[in-house]
């Protein structure tokens, strides 16, 4: 089909991902747009990878759940332009809502693979300050006609106080005790300076302070601890589980990354972080959509012939405490195993949505370099109206002797 | 220094807060200070500085001292697509009493000096710390001069725009401008920024030229300025960078006289010292070269309070709010909802007037636009000469080929005028004859729609007796355009007695349309400009035929400053036009309107000008245009009348009196509404100087006014000091 495919398919390789500091809604960004947010990351793309030549880029996918306004218009095209990318280089809108980011890194690294892109830039936006959940939805009647989803399924909160009765052994003081670590693994990554070197940093406009320099994610709070987080009330059930602070918040922010076909990084000398394996993607209720990284991560294993014993770091969004666990319990992994987002995660990060799924890879990446004796390592998320998303990597620092680890 | 202790207040001024925040950049020890300027108001309404600013930007510096940990450096930039637009111009405006001007305006000047120094010069204490403007955006007069008080400076290359328009205005830069900027760009380029552009219709420059010209040390994307340029202060500061590197050296002694010297020519010959600014800022840039900072300052602040409280200035902000005002909205029009779309537009005629018509109305309106002529040749060539036009903006790069093939395909010529039936406005723009044109308009009558506007571009001729045998006499306006038509920005729309709202709100969205600026005049002779520049010009060659050498009648209104003197003018726009105008003027007002007998020799001698090339290529008077407008028709010789002589004083005099009578009579007949409509023609269709304020301030401050029609124009203190 295509000739630089040579009828099969080529690696795929992550080259390089950034993100801006994520900041709470109505936040440090309440006056920022969204599309500003993903120009700043293209152009840090553009700038940290000087061997790739702008007009070399074959796509820019972008995500967003709320495709409207200043995340409307086919973001990833009005982006590409905004950025100063070559008006040759075209760009789309993605929409898998969490797994926004994720589905245009898949859809753009299949293309590469197939031989019809050389080189994309994939990632996601999502200002839920300025667009918040669900704004102008208009769910067909038929749900409620037909039962074809329980009311809560558009409830993210009830939805994880579901998955909480679905596996009764999962109490709130669990996901307190994780939630508690996941903010103390962060703040230790801070500490490290971990998380610094794949932000972008952006001016933010106040127009009643003025400009902020934003360096740093705005919802992190180290010193959590679960003494604290018992005491806050469960907003989606009297007497439920799920709290603010076992669970991700209203946050605004951007990622984005590098794709490459193996062979083309090679010949512009581009870094290769990662190297894609394979990944998968899978349904379930809509009212429990917290395990539906679950089948997603079954499929994925299965069809790249992997075992979850293969996978030596993980990446999972925490967008509740409680559906990281429940995937933890089914695959056999402890709620505080080492391997498991080692640098904390969304419930101390945040969740823009859309764009979560490339932060998963970058600090993947990341940790590929601190862990050479690791081969293997995925990113697995939930995804709202009951889906999962997860991809595996493998670590290209495999086997490297000497320094790290 | 009484004056430093004077507080100044502006109760109705938009305070620009100068925010402050603080900034970690890597390897820097110790924050950036980051002092934001914002009027709270979107980028339609700039951020100035008026005592409230300047007082804010105190304030900020303050915090900034007691900040700690202390801080690294300071560096300012502005809200969106603002940097700063300078001084608060409102605040000169709000000074009615002329004896507080001077004080207060010397206060202002010490307060902005001692403002923008603080920010600038980053004293803190007993610590001295690098400053840095980061021109995110618009960097007029003062917002431009903080920036040049600051040790470095980033602009984007998205920043416009870039300006010291100070002179333009009728002032100096005088916050630190004039001292900072020769030894920062050079002489040659201060001039050119201070002088040349501020002189040229007030040209500004946009990020990328202002970085060529030496204004800034790095130029940076738009897209991600400020991330970008505080990047880039934390390399200064880190020592990876030196800005100053990139400086050229700035020469003085001979370079900086000779920038001096180009900028007096430059001022001489628009000005003819008819106003002081540029010359003063001149004196303040030619002591800038030797005189320590304290001593430069303080005469700035002195030119300000001079120049703040004079004649020209007060003019010149009477103009500048009539040009950005009254010029945005005619006085006296419509309702705008009654306007008519537009679809299809007719040009009768096809010769030069005719096909300038034709192109502004197909770049603008971007509609088909149809050229009709009686002879297929002239048509041929009609259409040829817009089609080379576009060719012409094509290969200067101004529109893309998809562009021109639009705008090519758009204009086409008919011999017949059924190619009208479905137009929405026919302009006419044939031969200045009554007859003549009462004829085109019967027969474009007999073709188009009830409803199509048919609007005449004649300058001299009744729009209400051309349209006086029309079935649909309401539909017919005047739309004067002046030569040449791409570059003058006025029309004057004019309305008959029978011109219904409708074919006037549709004259002037289309003239918005066009990016003129209308004014609503009645049909009276020759309107307003052309009436008032005849009854003047009418006095200097009345002047010439009674025996004053030429060049001592047409340099006889030097003083004011004009853009040309009025011979030369009158040879610009053509004498044969000029010859009609002042024919159909003498016809209906012959007690005021002399027989133009001398132009009349001219014109039929084929003379195009009174001057021509001398031996050495210098503009001289043409010796046989002399003997012609002195030649009586009856043979005597010149030399018999030259006893009647009369002096540049008195040539002057009769012009400017002239003026007054019939600018007076105009207002009377009600051919415009009020003076500040006369202003605003002469200023937009004539090009008269800032300086004069159109004319009619000039006209009341010299008493001319009172004199001659018995009263002012204007009250005392809107567009004179007193």
């Amino acid at each position: 089909m295509f000739v630089s495919a040579q009828g099969s398919i080529r690696d795929v390789v992550f080259v390089d991902g950034v993100r801006t500091p994520f900041g709470k809604a109505k936040g440090v960004y309440a006056e920022t747009r969204a599309d500003d947010l993903v120009v700043r990351v293209i152009r840090e793309l553009m700038r940290r990878n000087p061997a790739l030549p702008p007009e070399r880029v074959d796509e820019v996918a972008i995500a967003a759940t709320t495709q409207i306004g200043d995340q409307g218009l086919t973001i990833g095209r009005v982006a590409g332009i905004l950025a100063g990318l070559p008006e040759s280089v075209p760009g789309y809108a993605i929409d898998r809502m969490c797994a926004g980011a994720v589905t245009a890194v898949t859809t753009t690294a299949s293309a590469i693979a197939v031989g019809a892109y050389d080189i994309a830039i994939a990632g996601g936006v999502e200002h839920m300050g300025r667009h918040p959940m669900g704004e102008g939805v208009d769910p067909n009647p038929r749900f409620v006609s037909e039962r074809l989803v329980d009311p809560s399924a558009l409830v993210m909160g009830m939805t994880a106080e579901n998955v909480h009765d679905r596996f009764p052994g999962i109490t709130r003081a669990r996901a307190d005790a994780y939630a508690a670590a996941s903010q103390a693994k962060a703040a230790k990554a801070y500490a490290d300076g971990r998380i610094q070197p794949d932000l972008v940093p952006v001016t933010a406009r106040h127009v009643d302070s003025g400009w902020e320099l934003v360096t740093a994610d705005e919802p992190p709070r180290p010193g959590t601890t679960v003494e604290g987080l018992a005491g806050l009330r469960t907003p989606f059930r009297p007497h439920g589980r799920v709290t603010a602070g076992n669970a991700a918040g209203i946050n605004d922010g951007a990622t984005g990354c590098v794709l490459a076909a193996a062979d083309v990084a090679d010949e512009l000398g581009l870094t290769r972080k990662m190297s894609l394996v394979g990944f998968g993607f899978a349904g379930v209720a809509p009212e429990v959509m917290g395990v539906g990284p679950i089948p997603s991560t079954e499929k994925a294993l299965a069809r790249t012939g992997l075992s979850i014993d293969d996978i030596g770091l993980f990446e999972l969004n925490e967008a509740f405490a409680v559906q990281v666990i429940a995937f933890l319990e089914h695959f056999g992994l402890a709620d505080d195993d080492p391997r498991v987002n080692p640098y904390g995660g969304a419930i101390a990060y945040g969740h823009p949505l859309a764009s979560s799924g490339v932060r998963l890879m970058t600090q993947l990446a990341r940790q590929f370099e601190e862990h050479p004796e690791v081969r293997y390592g995925m990113t697995a998320m939930c995804v709202g109206f009951g889906m999962g998303a997860t991809t595996i990597w493998e670590n290209p620092h495999f086997g490297r002797t000497g320094e790290g680890a | 220094m009484s004056s430093a202790t004077m507080t100044l207040e502006h109760p109705d001024e938009v305070v620009t807060q100068a925010h402050v925040r603080y900034a970690q950049l890597p390897g820097v020890s110790g924050p950036v200070a980051l002092i934001t300027l914002d009027n709270g108001q979107d980028h339609t309404r700039p951020s100035t500085f008026g005592p409230g600013g300047l007082r804010s930007l105190l304030t900020a510096v303050e915090e900034i001292e007691a900040h700690d940990p202390p801080v690294a450096a300071v560096a300012v930039t502005g809200k969106p697509f603002i940097f700063c637009a300078g001084a608060d111009l409102s605040y000169r405006s709000s000074l009615t009493d002329p004896a507080e001007v001077r004080p207060k305006l010397t206060a202002l000047g010490e307060l902005g000096h001692t403002a923008l120094r603080r920010v600038g010069e980053g004293r803190l204490g007993d610590r001295r710390v690098p400053t840095f403007a980061l021109v995110n955006g618009a960097a007029m007069g003062g917002g431009l001069e903080l920036a040049l008080h600051c040790d470095y400076r980033a602009i984007s290359a998205g920043a416009a725009p870039i300006a010291l328009p100070e002179v333009f205005l009728g002032l100096v830069p005088a916050w630190g401008g004039t001292q900072l900027l020769p030894s920062l760009v050079g002489p040659e380029n201060a001039v050119t920024i201070m002088i040349d552009n501020a002189l040229s219709q007030n040209r500004t420059l946009r990020g990328p030229k202002a970085f060529a010209l030496g204004l800034g040390d790095v130029l940076l994307d738009a897209a991600d300025f400020l991330e970008e340029a505080l990047h880039w202060v934390g390399q200064v500061l880190r020592g990876e960078v030196d800005p100053a590197k990139g400086r050229r050296p700035v020469e003085r002694g001979a370079a900086w006289a000779a920038a001096l010297e180009r900028g007096r020519v430059l001022a001489d010959a628009r000005l003819h010292g008819a106003a002081p600014a540029a010359y003063r800022a001149l004196e303040l840039m030619a002591l800038a070269e030797t005189a320590d900072a304290d001593t430069g300052y303080a005469a700035e602040t002195a030119a300000l309070a001079d120049l703040g409280s004079s004649e020209e200035l007060v003019a010149g902000l009477y103009s500048f709010d009539l040009v950005n005002r009254r010029a945005k909205r005619p006085v006296g029009g419509p309702d705008r909802s009654l306007a008519r779309a537009v679809t299809k537009v007719g040009v009768v005629g096809a010769g030069l007037m005719a096909s300038q018509l034709g192109l502004l109305f197909a770049q603008r309106l971007e509609v088909p636009v149809v050229l009709t002529d009686l002879d297929q040749a002239r048509l041929d060539a009609g259409v040829a000469h817009v089609h080379s036009e576009i060719d012409n903006l094509l290969l200067r790069g101004r529109i893309s080929h998809d562009r021109a093939n639009r705008l090519k395909a758009s204009v086409t010529g008919s011999l017949t005028k059924d190619a009208f039936a479905d137009a929405d406005l026919i302009i006419e723009a044939v031969f200045e004859d009554m007859s003549v044109k009462k004829a085109v308009l019967a027969e474009l009558e007999s073709v188009v729609k009830p409803e199509t506007l048919l609007l005449t571009n004649t300058s001299a001729l009744s729009v209400t007796e051309m349209a006086a045998d029309l079935t649909h006499p309401e539909r017919v306006a005047g739309l004067h355009f002046f030569n040449p038509v791409a570059v003058l920005p006025l029309v004057e729309v004019v309305r008959t007695p029978r011109t219904d709202d409708a074919a006037i709100a549709t004259t002037l969205q289309v003239a918005k349309q066009l990016k003129k600026n209308a004014v609503l005049v009645a049909d009276a002779p020759a309107f307003v400009v052309n009436r008032l520049l005849t009854r003047f010009m009418g006095e200097v060659l009345a002047a010439t035929e009674t025996g004053t050498p030429i060049e001592q009648a047409d340099g006889a209104l030097d003083p004011l400053g004009l853009p040309m003197s009025p011979l030369v003018l009158l040879s610009l726009v053509g004498p044969p036009v000029a010859l009609h105008v002042a024919r159909t003027l003498h016809q209906a007002m012959p007690d005021r309107f002399r027989t133009p007998d001398g132009l009349a020799r001219v014109v039929a001698a084929g003379k195009s000008s009174f001057y021509t090339a001398g031996p050495g290529g210098e503009q001289i008077v043409d010796p046989e245009v002399a003997d012609l407008v002195r030649s009586m028709d009856d043979g005597t010789a010149p030399t018999a009348r030259e006893g009647a002589a009369m002096t540049p004083e008195q040539v002057r005099e009769a012009a400017l009196s002239a003026l007054a009578q019939e600018i007076r009579l105009l207002l009377d007949e009600g051919v415009v509404a009020e003076a500040a409509d006369v202003d605003l023609c002469m200023i937009l269709g004539a090009g008269w100087p800032f300086h004069l304020g159109g004319i009619t301030p000039y006209l009341d401050r010299t008493g001319i006014s009172e004199r001659v029609t018995g009263r002012r124009f204007n009250p005392p203190g809107v567009a004179t000091v007193a």
